[in-house]
């Protein structure tokens, strides 16, 4: 009883009142953006409108500077629920076709990352000569060369899903390496120095020790590399003028101004953001929780 | 005991040295005997690495022989363009091979001052970044991988001396404007929100919990948002890097000011110091390495922001501009000039904020 | 019928190289331990205690000098499975239970499922844990979780046990309780025990033989033999006999020159 009134008190009122604050600030902005515009459409018009008329019309412009929530609310109800899945303009269907090229660029990446990372750890020669440049090229905006990329392996080829899957694969590959090189390492001198008593083999102390001591190293990096996948698909839609994917419906809605489009667009992708977290945050729960952990 | 000590690269490169024998000369306008120079060096190298000598004196040996073959490789390439044979590429396995010793037998040699290990940490991953840059310039001129493909390091580098006036106005754009005011307002701001929001508690429950959902998601998509907002030019971009830097900042101070320990507040409890003195004293100092750790993730994050977002429209100058466009016009040893300036600008960014952090945070365990 | 000691070390040196010079951890080590004896090595930190106990396990290599545990090399000794080795620290792994913790060592020396839930059982039991297989360490106290390491080390079924100031972090209720009950485990085992300490109490009430060590180079200073006999109640430690050793201990130290600094 007392922890779930800490819950509501400490956690849940507090996060919605930060909520329903950024909601109202929207409002106002709404007012305060488009105001100025329809101003000077009813100054050539020759009409005025005052108070309540004035503030409505802000909150329901066609083509606002800055939509209000409840018009991107009902853009998203409209393209999720109001068409149909295989449309071209669902919503669903293009962050179906973003999340693939976002799982499937995650999947390599925390495995070519994990690779990376064993490898490192039981080679001296890689670690002195690969880690640096691992951990170098984290500070380098690697999104920049995602257009080459796609070019690139168009010019040979290669287009649809794969293009943008690798980039998602490389966005997500070092945060994986780096975090899972610390997570192997993590085993304290006490262990190590316990599996050599045994006389344990390096593939012995790799899986009894080094693995299970680097899962939460493990959960901690995947949920940074899926959110970063996730951009690195959607960056990857935006040069090849996407045909679908919530990175073309950004692009095109910037094209035409449709900003209450492009705001539906994010929050797709947001929604797609928190869906994914959420799932590899609750995964680590649930193993860390069978692994022993304190709850 | 016997002299020898063999190990798997040296017998590997004389395998692939041997071959390489077999498809003399190696390209069209490196002779026969130029070719058996170079198999000659790689052989020899490979047998004395061999032999029981001195960590350093192997070193040595290797460094020398891998360089000189590769410098005698690469230079074998001159006018001739696409013709290099398998002689050719055993002859650069071999000696990529002798290089992948060089770094074993450094990574293995075992020192006690400081100097000297600080000294191996620099060199070796330079060996291996200029392996890189070697193989990159030999694979593709040898094997006449076309322009628009992948172009060698050598005329990415001629691109770099002639479009320097190119690069720094691209620089000027994207870097001085968009990054550094879009930088220093967004942290600036979400470093202020924060300590004003710890103020209060309730304020900063709610806060913390919101801003760490956000900073996981895609924020880099309100960039057309901005682009209808504030223009084409870089205030649009400044617009989206203070965005995607003042969440990671709020984020993290609020963290970092939750960080000072139940002892050390009492402490100041007992001397009756009041919350600013209690901030000032205490728990900015305690938050610092969560500040500059916010502090680093935005250098990356403030560049990466700038240059998608010119991918949805800027004035004709910028990095992001430059390489879209350079892209649609297959011009990629542009695209890789401006790769390469983002990488510098990226790496310094970072290096200066972790040298910041080390004279700050000087007291933290993880310096000692 | 003579044996040959179960541990020799003659004139061991040891001196690690560090970035501000070197520390010569071990010098002029010579030392016999017999079969079925309990030896007790004490003295203040820095003395090298530890790691002679690491240079017997083949944790650490001598610089030189001569040793042989088994009648073999560490190396060869520590490969063979010989020994048991308990550290400060219960070192369990916090992902295993308390009976995946005793598994670990079995499942390394590749045993068969039937008899490594056996090992378990006896040795579980051994330390008065038997009840306690599902737990994870953190759900035991500090002395069960040595308790765990101990049949851990033991379910190994080694001849001899080393053992680095295992109960140096408990507090000395519990500290008490568990020497009974390891002079009890020593009784019926026979195994051959190494012990490091700094507490002369402990070393006394435990050992057949108590080799004192002083600090800087770390070396022996005294070896004392305590005679005690084979039953030992608590109550042992306040006997004149266990007096008069304790006394002899600490007039050792005392003359190691231990307590300067």
């Amino acid at each position: 009883m007392i922890a779930m009134r800490d819950f509501l008190t400490g956690r849940l009122v507090p996060v919605l009142t930060i909520l329903v604050a950024i909601v109202v600030i929207w409002y106002g902005a709404a007012i305060g953006l488009n105001g100025p515009v329809i101003r000077d459409f009813e100054k050539r018009a020759g009409e005025t409108s005052e108070g309540m008329a004035f503030i409505l019309k802000t909150w329901s412009q066609p083509k606002p500077t800055m939509p209000a929530p409840h018009q991107v609310a009902a853009a998203f109800w409209k393209y999720t629920a109001g068409v149909k899945l295989t449309s071209n303009r669902s919503l669903i269907y293009h962050s179906w076709v973003t999340l693939s090229a976002t799982l499937l660029g995650f999947a390599l990446g925390t495995a070519l990352g994990v690779v990376i990372a064993i490898s490192i750890v039981h080679v001296p020669a890689l670690d002195k000569s690969l880690l640096p440049w691992i951990i170098t090229s984290q500070t380098v905006p690697i999104l920049a060369v995602a257009p080459m990329i796609i070019v690139l392996l168009a010019a040979i080829g290669v287009t649809g899903l794969l293009p943008k899957a690798l980039i998602s694969t490389y966005l997500s590959f070092f945060p994986v390496a780096v975090g899972m090189v610390k997570g192997l390492r993590s085993p304290d001198t006490l262990h190590m120095d316990l599996m050599r008593t045994y006389s344990a083999s390096r593939a012995q102390v790799l899986w009894k020790l080094r693995i299970p001591a680097s899962v939460p190293f493990f959960f901690a990096s995947i949920k940074v590399a899926i959110a970063a996948s996730l951009i690195g698909a959607i960056v990857g839609e935006l040069p090849t003028g996407a045909v679908a994917g919530i990175g073309s419906k950004l692009l095109a809605g910037s094209y035409y101004s449709q900003t209450i489009d492009i705001f539906a667009a994010l929050i797709a992708g947001s929604i797609c953001a928190i869906l994914l977290v959420t799932l590899v945050d609750i995964t680590g729960r649930l193993v860390e929780r069978r692994m022993g952990a304190k709850t | 005991m016997s002299a020898v000590r063999p190990n798997w690269q040296a017998l590997a490169a004389l395998v692939t040295g041997l071959i390489s024998l077999a498809g003399l000369p190696f390209t069209a306008t490196m002779g026969t005997g130029a070719s058996l120079l170079v198999t000659a060096i790689v052989l020899v190298a490979a047998i004395l690495s061999m032999l029981k000598l001195r960590p350093v004196a192997q070193a040595i040996i290797l460094a020398v022989a891998s360089h000189f073959a590769a410098w005698l490789l690469i230079g074998g390439l001159a006018d001739a363009f696409g013709t290099a044979g398998f002689g050719y590429f055993a002859a650069l396995a071999a000696s990529w091979l002798l290089a992948w010793r060089l770094v074993t037998v450094l990574s293995e040699m075992k020192f006690i001052a400081p100097v000297a290990k600080r000294t191996i940490a620099l060199i070796v991953p330079a060996i291996f970044g200029i392996w890189i840059l070697i193989l990159w310039e030999a694979l593709t001129r040898g094997a006449g991988v076309p322009f628009v493909l992948l172009p060698p390091p050598s005329s990415i580098g001629a691109r770099i001396v002639t479009s320097t006036n190119i690069l720094a106005a691209d620089f000027v754009q994207t870097v001085v404007k968009a990054v550094l005011v879009g930088y220093i307002i967004g942290t600036f701001s979400g470093f202020l929100v924060a300590v004003m929001a710890d103020r209060f508690r309730f304020l900063a429950a709610g806060l913390l919990p919101v801003g760490n959902m956000v900073a996981a998601l895609p924020m880099i998509g309100i960039a057309p948002i901005m682009v209808i907002w504030f223009g084409f030019d870089w205030q649009s971009k400044a617009a989206v890097v203070v965005v995607m830097t003042f969440f990671p900042m709020l984020v993290n101070t609020l963290a970092g000011l939750a960080a000072t320990g139940h002892m050390e507040r009492d402490l100041m409890r007992t001397y009756g110091a009041g919350h600013w003195q209690v901030l000032a004293k205490l728990r900015l100092p305690v938050a610092m390495p969560f500040i500059f750790n916010a502090l680093k993730i935005n250098s990356t994050l403030a560049l990466i922001g700038a240059i998608v977002a010119e991918f949805f429209g800027t004035p004709v100058v910028g990095m992001g501009f430059r390489i879209s466009t350079e892209v649609g016009r297959m011009n990629l040893d542009m695209v890789w000039a401006e790769i390469a300036l983002a990488a510098v600008v990226g790496s310094l960014f970072y290096g200066l904020l972790a040298l910041a952090e080390r004279i700050v945070t000087f007291w933290h365990p993880s310096y000692r | 019928m003579s044996t040959l000691p179960v541990i020799s070390a003659k004139n061991l040196d040891l001196v690690f190289q560090t970035g501000d010079g070197s520390v010569h951890a071990l010098s002029d080590i010579t030392l016999d331990i017999e079969k079925g004896e309990f030896v007790s090595l004490i003295g203040p930190s820095g003395c090298g205690k530890t790691t002679l106990l690491r240079v017997i396990a083949d944790l650490e290599k001598p610089t030189s000098g001569e040793i042989s545990v088994n009648g073999t090399t560490p190396e060869k000794a520590r490969l063979d499975g010989a020994y048991g080795y308990v550290f400060q620290q219960a070192a369990l792994f916090p992902w295993r239970t308390i009976a995946k913790n005793v598994a670990l060592p079995l499942e390394i020396m590749g045993l068969p499922a039937e008899e490594r839930t056996s090992r378990i059982k006896r040795n579980l039991d051994l330390v008065n844990l038997t009840g306690f297989e599902k737990k994870f360490p953190w759900q035991l106290s500090g002395g069960m979780q040595q308790r765990a390491s101990i049949a851990r080390a033991l379910a190994v079924e080694p001849d001899m046990l080393l053992m680095d100031e295992p109960f140096g972090a408990l507090d000395e209720i519990v500290r008490d309780h568990l020497n009974a009950e390891l002079l009890k485990l020593w009784a019926t085992t026979q195994k051959t025990i190494v012990f490091v300490t700094h507490s002369i109490p402990e070393a006394v009430y435990l050992s057949t033989k108590i080799v004192v060590m002083s600090p800087r180079p770390g070396r022996i200073h005294e070896i004392i033999d305590c005679d005690l006999g084979a039953d030992r109640p608590l109550d042992i430690r306040e006997t004149p006999e266990f007096l008069k050793i304790a006394h002899q201990v600490r007039d050792g130290l005392r003359e190691g020159h231990s307590y300067d600094e």
